[in-house]
């Protein structure tokens, strides 16, 4: 499927300080495209835990590296790529333990991180993670209405 | 896009007045701030939410371990101030049933 889209392409130093920057381009990028202020809010959070897993996890032994965030704009939708090429922990591991928390736990045995992965998924309409050299997740969101359109049309054939 | 970290203290209760974005530059500065605290016997925490545009996941560990510390500490926790986007990331991930959280229309701070 081919369609015509614009394409946004950032790099920024692996370093937690710049992943602001990709919220405020991603802001202009959401605000631009009409999306509603609580779908930019969850595309920053989703966007910027990508992020922040890329830099904390990717280059942990290394200083230099590079974050690379990919925007392609559709005019039902915005894809959002976010891919490091550092050597990765391995993310089904990652997956697997991720979750709400859940009432009644033991308040010592609390987990203290881990929720990244999972407010990427509850927050975006689609999720796909590709693991190669470093990892890539790729994260799309709808524009309000147009996914149910979609689910209509194909009902309606 | 930084934090700034409001310490007052009045006898065994501190309040904690955060302003700006928790995410993952900011929240080692956050967490500096709050363990010290955290780890004073029956210490009541207050922070207050009400200036803080964004927060994420790293926010949200800073708070988890800083609650875990409370209360290993027989203290108190509350997070008082919450917009309804903040409101929402704790529902969404169940520390909403856990941490000891009121909304900003449920009263904040004078």
């Amino acid at each position: 499927m081919s369609q015509v889209y614009d394409y946004i392409e950032m790099k920024i130093p692996a370093k937690p300080e710049f992943i602001g920057v990709i919220r405020l381009t991603l802001s202009g990028i959401g605000s631009r495209m009409g999306f509603a202020y609580e779908e930019i809010e969850d595309l920053k959070i989703a966007t910027s835990e990508a992020c922040t897993n890329a830099v904390q996890h990717a280059y942990k032994d290394s200083e230099k590296g590079e974050v690379k965030v990919s925007f392609g704009l559709y005019p039902d939708r915005l894809e959002v790529m976010v891919s490091d090429s550092g050597k990765s922990c391995n993310f089904e591991e990652v997956r697997q333990g991720l979750g709400p928390y859940e009432n009644g736990q033991k308040v010592e045995l609390m987990r203290e991180g881990g929720l990244g992965l999972y407010l990427i998924e509850t927050l975006m309409d689609d999720v796909k993670i590709h693991q190669h050299d470093g990892v890539t997740v790729f994260m799309t969101k709808f524009l309000e209405g147009e996914q149910v359109e979609m689910d209509a049309k194909t009902v309606s054939t | 896009m930084n934090i700034t970290v409001d310490v007052n203290e009045l006898n065994t209760e501190f309040i904690v007045k955060l302003k700006g974005e928790i995410d993952a530059y900011t929240a080692p500065k956050l967490r500096e701030s709050l363990f010290p605290i955290s780890e004073r016997e029956n210490v009541k925490i207050i922070i207050d939410l009400t200036e803080v545009s964004y927060m994420d996941s790293t926010g949200l560990g800073v708070f988890v371990g800083a609650f875990k510390s409370v209360r290993a500490n027989n203290g108190e926790f509350t997070l008082v101030g919450l917009s309804e986007r903040l409101r929402r990331l704790f529902d969404i991930t169940g520390l909403a049933d856990i941490i000891d959280i009121k909304s900003s229309t449920e009263g904040g701070l004078e």
